[in-house]
């Protein structure tokens, strides 16, 4: 019997569990309100490396370490490595791959990365192709300022809707067997384009995408937002969050007003730090996963969430070139 | 369909929702920003007077001379405030006060060498150094050029 439900939902036979996971913040991300979730923060951008891709690099292998070492696992004996981040030919993961030493995958789905890899996760393990498969995505400020936009230095005003990149990376390992939180339900997104240019506006770019993946999902199981103790988005900021709320009521009759979240707001104390319309980046929804809402559920505070990590998938040559912003939204439903 | 991405028409789903996202997001606040960069403009023009002032009375130069010298410092206090990570938290709220005179080619050239230092000085530094200062640099000489030939063909 085939294992999808609906339109774009597949649902796990035996569901895959969480059985560890990891979160390490960068230091303006680890003066935020999630501080404690946090298994490292680093007091440095560069980490102790010399440039900041090597930062990078380091930031995800640490969190890749520490939910490995939390699970009491070495890198032989895990089956699969699923990574990816912003940067060209994604380097982050394709070096880190080659210091762990796992069969590798290597993903882009921009900042959708973090939920597109848990999900292949929970479908090789539930399909039968491994037992252990260790899921990790990384962001850096500085490496995707000076890829996306400008150079760290160069004095501009920044628009209410700009994000910032959150630095940090977030790693989950996922098995057939064992305790801990488990993968119910993964919903698949589609790639949409709602006629959005502006690059310093990507939350309201990637909105519908969200708004359109939990509307399916909500479709698909039959489970309403009622049933998830807490739903989130990856890294919309502000508007794309009242957006996404608006959309989700007109497009499917869904209230998201009661349990709603955006991990970009949450990372951040957006009164007291600087980052106007919130944190975007694969680490946003990665670090708040994998840091934050995994202790919530170890703990029983939390019981059922949908984290919805929604990926604009342009570049800066497809906006010069005067192409909209496409966009993509990965929903995985964990239950404790 | 057209193959020009900026000539397609937007489908009536894009056309809503590029409409409601128009509604809900704020403008930037336009008069601040321009009130702002007016002040701090003015500020930097004040100062560039000042340094000219100074040339022109220690050094017994004519206001024209002194002009060339007074370009050259205000280029250099504003690569060094790039160095020392001053300028883009002035330009935060400066905005264009700051980008529009000589310090914001200094600040452009500057923080592109300092960002691509690490990829060595042939492939970083030397060539991306004028990655956003280059269009200033070829439109600059392009309208020389043009006023040029024109003060040559008309005026003289």
């Amino acid at each position: 019997m085939s294992k999808k439900i609906g339109k774009q939902t597949f649902r796990p036979e035996k569901p895959p569990v969480l059985i560890s996971s990891a979160a390490v913040a960068g230091p303006f991300e680890g003066q935020g309100p999630l501080k404690d979730y946090y298994d490292h923060i680093y007091t440095d951008l560069l980490a102790g490396e010399r440039t900041f891709e090597s930062a990078e690099k380091e930031m995800l292998l640490n969190a890749a370490f520490t939910c490995l070492n939390k699970a009491g696992k070495a890198p032989q004996e895990v089956d699969l490595f699923l990574a990816g981040d912003l940067l060209n030919q994604t380097i982050t993961s394709g070096f880190s791959a080659l210091e762990l030493a796992i069969p590798y995958f290597g993903l882009y789905g921009a900042c959708s990365t973090s939920m597109e890899g848990l999900a292949l996760a929970t479908m090789l393990v539930d399909g039968g192709f491994a037992d252990l498969v260790l899921a990790a995505t990384s962001s850096h400020n500085t490496t995707a300022e000076r890829q996306y936009r400008y150079p760290s230095e160069y004095g501009v005003h920044r628009k209410p809707t700009a994000q910032w990149t959150v630095t940090g990376a977030g790693a989950g390992l996922v098995a057939r067997e064992g305790e801990g939180p488990r993968i119910t339900h993964v919903t698949v997104g589609k790639v949409v384009d709602f006629g959005i240019k502006d690059v310093n506006n990507l939350g309201s770019a990637m909105a519908p995408a969200a708004a359109l993946t939990l509307v399916q999902h909500f479709a698909d199981t039959g489970h309403g937002p009622d049933y998830y103790d807490l739903i989130l988005t990856g890294d919309l900021g502000k508007f794309g969050q009242s957006l996404t709320i608006k959309l989700a009521t007109s497009r499917g009759g869904f209230d998201l007003t009661k349990n709603y979240r955006d991990c970009g707001l949450m990372i951040y104390d957006t009164q007291r730090q600087d980052v106007h319309a919130g944190g975007s980046g694969c680490g946003a929804s990665a670090m708040v996963t994998y840091g934050y809402l995994y202790r919530k559920l170890l703990q029983g505070k939390l019981k059922r969430i949908l984290v919805a990590a929604t990926g604009a998938l342009h570049s800066p040559t497809s906006f010069q070139q005067g192409q909209d912003i496409p966009a993509i939204c990965h929903a995985v439903a964990i239950e404790a | 369909m057209p193959r020009d991405p900026k000539k397609k028409p937007l489908t009536v789903e894009q056309k809503r929702y590029t409409e409601m996202v128009r509604d809900l997001v704020p403008k930037p606040p336009y008069l601040r920003n321009a009130l702002l960069a007016f002040l701090f403009g003015g500020l930097v023009a004040v100062v560039g007077q000042l340094v000219t002032d100074i040339y022109r009375l220690t050094m017994g130069l004519t206001a024209k001379e002194a002009g060339n010298p007074a370009v050259a410092t205000m280029i250099f206090i504003g690569a060094i405030l790039t160095g020392v990570g001053v300028f883009d938290k002035i330009a935060r709220y400066a905005g264009m006060g700051l980008a529009v005179p000589v310090t914001g080619f200094a600040n452009s050239v500057v923080s592109a060498a300092l960002e691509f230092k690490r990829e060595g000085l042939v492939y970083g530094v030397g060539s991306k150094m004028f990655i956003l200062a280059g269009s200033v640099i070829t439109f600059g000489v392009v309208t020389a050029f043009v006023i040029g030939l024109i003060y040559a063909l008309f005026i003289i």
